[in-house]
């Protein structure tokens, strides 16, 4: 009975220059082969979802950078009592605020601040974290030891203690900012990301891919940056995109507590949390931030899904 | 014996009627319990101390001591002092008080109250080895000094003498004629002798002799609730017409709010902002009901800051004043739940006038603010400084300060920002160091029923809680008449005068008057508040 | 294995010396004076000051702060609040509730994320993807005390199906609302990250082998897709127990649980050093455990992941 495949094999085994296979060879002898990244890019560039999302990004940070062509309104002026949680007025699309103030207008010049701590937070969390859990996924003994238990004392804190804290330190005090909160909330984020690459890369580390690429010769850190990354970055990119909208949230909270932004500087957690008080009165207050905190975080998940689409050779090649 | 039985009994009852009322929320209780029977479930908070009359400062414990202890007197609905362990007060000088006792009055443990209770109780208070919160009250009293000096182990006031179990006399430092007023603020009550063998556990367990007790040992569930049930063989005038309180703990009055929504909580004494504009309709006609009393709320703007001296910053002050617009803002934010201050007291308390000269600068007048804040400038000009008002973060303040600080702009035409600091101990340390860069919340609420009480400890020179630093004579003198005046009458018209003096000089922006929101449940009624804002809790029944 | 557990709960003594070491003097660099602000708006008498800073031992410097609080623990006494209450007592209270909440939420997370997030990456770029995508917009983008606020009122006070509050003796069944409110952040976590690596895995070489081996569809997806995108979803679960037993401030407050979030909250505000550094001492703990008991998982999930 065994022998059978065998004797079948045979009668198909085709005389070698009859294969494709011998094509494929001489193909690539002369091209670079493509590296994952490349070939992630070159497929990413065709997909509509990357396209949308690009597109919508691109319009957002217009927005923040350039707040002006789109609303005549100055902000944060012009704040009457007389319009308080007023409905929508010729000139002010959207209404007004408990204080008066117009909600366009703000949730316009909001798109600064928020989207700077929504990027360079995840951004944070993500460069730290991400590194330090790949490594401790990768390389365990003693580092993984290390960095996990670190990861620990670091979540266990409570982030307003440690917010507090941070806006104390000399350099803060007199000049409080996005940055500040930035550095909050990846100071007291990066061990959650952390702790996701690791358990990403544990599970990639021992794949057959990877042994393969270390019994041909490849290092130990080249083998972590180009075989076992690319392949554990889709739970991170979920993460890190739901982190951003998360972190938006959170700088209204740190503000609203006292430890985030000055009271001046406009952003969509900001006006999210002062609406907290009309919620019955006048909910449009809150909503029209929340729906711009939505579609900036819808933009990003379409991004990363593209992104983690890109990626994956196996779901491409269908 | 017999004590223990009672109670027992009595928190038996408290617990069948606490679960009927809990259950109210589904189907609803028909009168089943007589009105006098009913236990009242009303919000608080956890009592940040031991409950010792001298060493409750909060509001949480406050309402608590204040139903278990009764002092010398009590004030009525209106802060009248009525007798209550006093059988009388006397004094001709005005510095030497002699206090006679009702005779026949017990704790409930059935020690009798003595002179012995109130002097040991005042001394305990006094001491500084004792740490007393509530140290401050007995400042006046003849040798107040020495015993509350740090490290001094002296803890006898030489101005307090027992002359009999029934009398005893009071020597102050100087003569202050409205001092038997202040003796029904907690911290004046007696203590039975048992709290001095062990203060820390009796104040987990307190022993008082006020209307209501505690229902047993442990009623105090902490985090969780209080139990009161009414003391049978209480004689005062404040008489319980419910079967017992019950004080359920919420760390925040949004949650207590869906509670007395869905008849779960009988009682709430503060209606959260966010339902402001909407309680009266939630709760309808009959359960809810809007009060002002003896509080306030202001701005101070310290008299250590150069910008604000001389005569540019009273200009200043005044224009900052003139730019507030306090019937708008009351109204829009608070949806009409404060009242406008036309003066630095309050309008629940004797001797109140809405029209003393030169009150207009707490009119809304952007023109004459525009044009004083220009005379300012003239003399010293403000350049690109910002108007800033500090407070915690966590007190909810955040949304009128916002709409001062827009008036300010609007107005002026100045930078004006709030500035928020996340906990209250850091900016009352910066406050106390005199380390303020700006304006600051400031507010007052009354210990006792009298003008004195809102000036004296803020604007004397040297006082207290004189936070802003200020400091002037002609007040001070005008201070001093008044406490020595003949009548009441005389001294409220000589404090009225003092005020002229601040409303020229603004060491404080007095915005409005606090207005208490009370709601209640369909299973109670008789609810009604009493000068301080305190709901009066002995005349609430069920239905 | 076993060697490896034991290795890990060595860990834990270094790991809370580091991490009461720092709450401690992070604690200690507060501003402000948590004394002055016992006596709220009212005047402060240095004598009492004094001697209540005597009394908490906040007039030492700090490393002798802290080694007192060391001393004391070794007998067993963590010290006392402002109140005087002893933290010890404090703890044996918070704990159980909290540790209820934060189990109901974690099931409840994990139940409907990853059954929603199973069935969103079967049916990628359809209606119930598109469906969930929007849900998970809505939990992220509405702050927490809008959504706890609207289930609080619909739930309890309009239906009437549960109390609105829970209070002091919060059982299993009071908790179950609060706890879907806490847990529906993490859900959209777990939706997102559970459907990300079904996707992922329906075209791995193991399916295509498991599905040409003739198995019914709901068996390759339980026990082989879904077992091997567990994972990430672990490891988030893993780490989110902490996250969800002392960051439920919000939730405590809305519902008035007298948990962990609100009493850490609470005595950051107030400075009371003792309290926050025996609670963080006990969430440290919860975390190195659940990190244990995910590694543990790991090992289990995936058969190639071995421990040195």
């Amino acid at each position: 009975m065994p022998e059978k495949p065998t004797e079948k094999i045979e009668h198909y085994v085709a005389p070698l220059d009859e294969t494709p296979l011998q094509a494929t060879d001489n193909l690539a002898e002369d091209v670079q082969p493509l590296s994952l990244w490349a070939e992630a890019w070159r497929n990413l560039r065709k997909q509509p979802l990357f396209i949308i999302s690009t597109l919508l990004i691109v319009l957002i940070v217009f927005v923040a950078l350039f707040p002006g062509v789109f609303t005549q309104t100055p902000p944060n002026q012009n704040c009457l009592l007389a319009n308080s949680d007023g409905d929508p007025a010729p000139g002010h699309p959207l209404g007004f605020t408990l204080q008066g103030c117009d909600v366009f207008s703000r949730i316009i010049y909001g798109t600064q601040a928020s989207l700077t701590v929504g990027i360079f937070a995840t951004l944070g969390t993500l460069i730290i974290g991400g590194t330090l859990g790949a490594i401790a996924g990768f390389y365990g003994g003693w580092l993984d030891a290390v960095i996990a238990r670190l990861g620990d004392v670091f979540f266990a804190l409570p982030l307003i203690l440690g917010a507090i804290i941070i806006m104390q330190l000399p350099f803060f005090r007199e000049n409080r900012n996005v940055w500040t909160v930035v550095i909050t909330l990846t100071v007291f984020g990066w061990p959650q990301v952390a702790r996701i690459t690791r358990g990403a890369v544990l599970s990639v580390r021992n794949a057959d891919f990877v042994t393969a690429a270390r019994s041909l010769g490849v290092s130990r850190p080249a083998a972590l940056v180009r075989h076992v990354i690319p392949n554990s970055l889709a739970p991170v990119i979920v993460v890190a995109t739901v982190n951003l909208g998360i972190f938006i949230v959170a700088e209204a909270t740190l503000s609203f507590l006292g430890i985030g932004l000055p009271p001046d500087v406009m952003s969509w957690g900001n006006d999210i949390s002062s609406a907290q008080i009309s919620l019955r009165s006048n909910p449009s207050t809150l909503l029209w931030p929340a729906a711009a905190l939505s579609v900036t975080v819808l933009s990003f998940i379409m991004l990363g899904d593209a992104l983690r689409d890109a990626l994956d050779p196996k779901a491409r090649k269908r | 014996m017999r004590f223990a039985r009672t109670s027992k009994l009595i928190g038996l009852a408290a617990a069948a009627a606490l679960a009927l009322s809990a259950c109210g929320g589904g189907g609803g209780t028909e009168g089943g319990e007589g009105n006098a029977a009913a236990v009242i479930t009303a919000n608080s908070t956890e009592p940040q101390n031991p409950l010792i009359p001298t060493n409750t400062n909060e509001v949480g414990g406050g309402r608590v001591v204040d139903l278990l202890f009764e002092g010398l007197i009590s004030y009525d609905a209106e802060g009248k002092p009525v007798n209550e362990m006093a059988e009388s007060i006397e004094t001709e000088d005005s510095q030497n008080y002699t206090i006679k006792l009702k005779a026949d009055q017990t704790f409930t443990n059935g020690e009798p109250v003595t002179a012995n209770s109130f002097v040991d109780a005042w001394n305990y208070g006094a001491a500084a080895e004792n740490a007393q919160l509530g140290q401050y009250f007995f400042e006046s009293i003849a040798g107040y000094d020495e015993v509350s000096a740090e490290g001094s182990t002296k803890n006898e006031m030489s101005g307090l003498k027992v002359v009999d179990d029934l009398t005893f006399t009071a020597e102050l430092a100087q003569p202050e004629s409205d001092w038997p007023l202040r003796l029904g603020y907690t911290a004046f009550s007696p203590l039975p002798e048992v709290a001095f063998e062990d203060m820390e556990a009796f104040g987990n367990n307190p022993v008082g002799n006020g209307p209501y007790m505690l229902a047993d040992e442990g009623a105090w569930q902490h985090d969780v609730q209080i139990a009161l049930t009414p003391n049978p063989d209480y004689q005062g005038t404040r008489t319980p017409k419910n079967g017992g309180i019950t004080f359920k703990f919420y760390s925040g009055f949004e949650a207590a709010y869906q509670d007395l929504l869905a008849n779960n909580l009988d009682l709430l004494d503060t209606i959260p902002p966010s339902s402001l504009a909407n309680f009266k309709t939630d709760l309808g006609e009959g359960r809810w009901l809007e009060k002002a009393y003896a509080g306030n709320q202001t701005i101070t703007i310290p008299q250590y800051l150069d910008e604000w001296t001389g005569e540019a910053g009273e200009l200043r002050r005044k224009a900052i004043s003139m730019a507030i617009n306090r019937d708008e803002i009351t109204e829009v934010i608070f949806s009409g739940g404060r009242q406008p201050a036309k003066e630095f007291t309050a309008p629940v308390l004797d001797g109140y006038d809405e029209s003393i000269p030169g009150s207009e600068v707490l009119e809304y007048n952007p023109e004459e603010a525009k044009k004083l804040w220009e005379q300012a400038e003239e003399i010293d000009p403000w350049g690109d400084r910002t108007f800033t008002i500090a407070s915690n973060a966590d007190g909810g303040h955040k949304e009128w300060i916002e709409a001062v600080v827009n008036g300010l702009k609007n107005d002026l035409g100045i930078d004006a920002q709030f500035e928020p600091y996340a906990t209250f101990a850091e900016v009352r340390t910066k406050i106390t160091a005199k380390d303020m860069t700006g304006a600051f919340r400031t507010g007052w609420q009354a210990d006792y029923p009298s003008l004195y009480n809102f000036l004296g400890p803020l604007f004397g020179t040297g006082a207290g809680s004189n936070d802003g630093e200020y400091s002037s004579e002609a007040f001070d003198k005008k201070l001093n008449e008044g406490l020595n005046a003949e009548t009441p009458e005389e001294g409220n018209a000589i404090f009225n005068e003092a005020q002229e003096i601040l409303l020229q000089d603004l060491p404080a922006i007095p915005l409005w008057y606090q207005v208490r929101q009370v709601g209640w449940s369909e299973n109670v009624e008789n609810v009604d508040t009493a000068w301080n804002g305190v709901p009066i809790y002995h005349n609430i029944t069920g239905k | 294995m076993t060697w490896y557990i034991i290795r890990r709960f060595l860990q834990m003594i270094p790991v809370f010396f580091g991490a009461t070491f720092l709450v401690y003097f992070l604690v200690f660099s507060l501003p402000g004076d948590p004394i002055q602000a016992l006596f709220g708006d009212r005047p402060v008498n240095e004598a009492v000051a004094a001697q209540l800073r005597e009394q908490y031992n906040l007039d030492e410097p700090f490393l002798v702060q802290y080694f007192l609080y060391l001393k004391n623990l070794v007998t067993f006494n963590l010290g006392n609040d402002f109140s005087g209450r002893p933290v010890a007592e404090v703890l044996v209270q918070i704990f159980p509730v909290t540790i209820r909440l934060a189990i109901l939420a974690l099931v409840f997370e994990a139940v409907f994320g990853i059954i929603f997030g199973v069935i969103a990456g079967l049916r990628k770029g359809k209606m119930f993807d598109g469906t969930v995508l929007v849900a998970s917009l809505i939990v992220i983008a509405i702050p927490i005390f809008v959504l706890g606020f609207v289930m609080q009122f619909v739930v309890g006070v309009k239906l009437g199906w549960a109390k609105p509050t829970v209070g002091g003796d919060a059982g299993w069944l009071d908790l179950i609302l609060p706890a879907i409110v806490l847990g529906l952040v993490s859900f959209a976590y777990v939706l997102r990250l559970t459907r990300t690596s079904i996707i992922e895995n329906m075209h791995a070489d193991y399916v295509r082998t498991a599905t040409a081996k003739g198995l019914s569809r709901q068996r390759v997806v339980v026990v082989h897709i879904l077992r091997n995108s567990m994972i990430p979803v672990v490891t988030f679960l893993g780490a989110d127990l902490g996250a969800l037993m002392g960051g439920a401030i919000v939730t405590e407050g809305i519902f008035n649980v007298p948990g962990v979030g609100q009493r850490l909250y609470q005595s950051v505000l107030r400075g009371e050093g003792p309290t926050i550094v025996s609670i963080v001492s006990v969430l440290v703990m919860v975390y190195i455990l659940a990190n244990l008991l995910v590694d543990v998982l790991y090992a289990w999930l995936d058969p190639r992941i071995r421990y040195a």
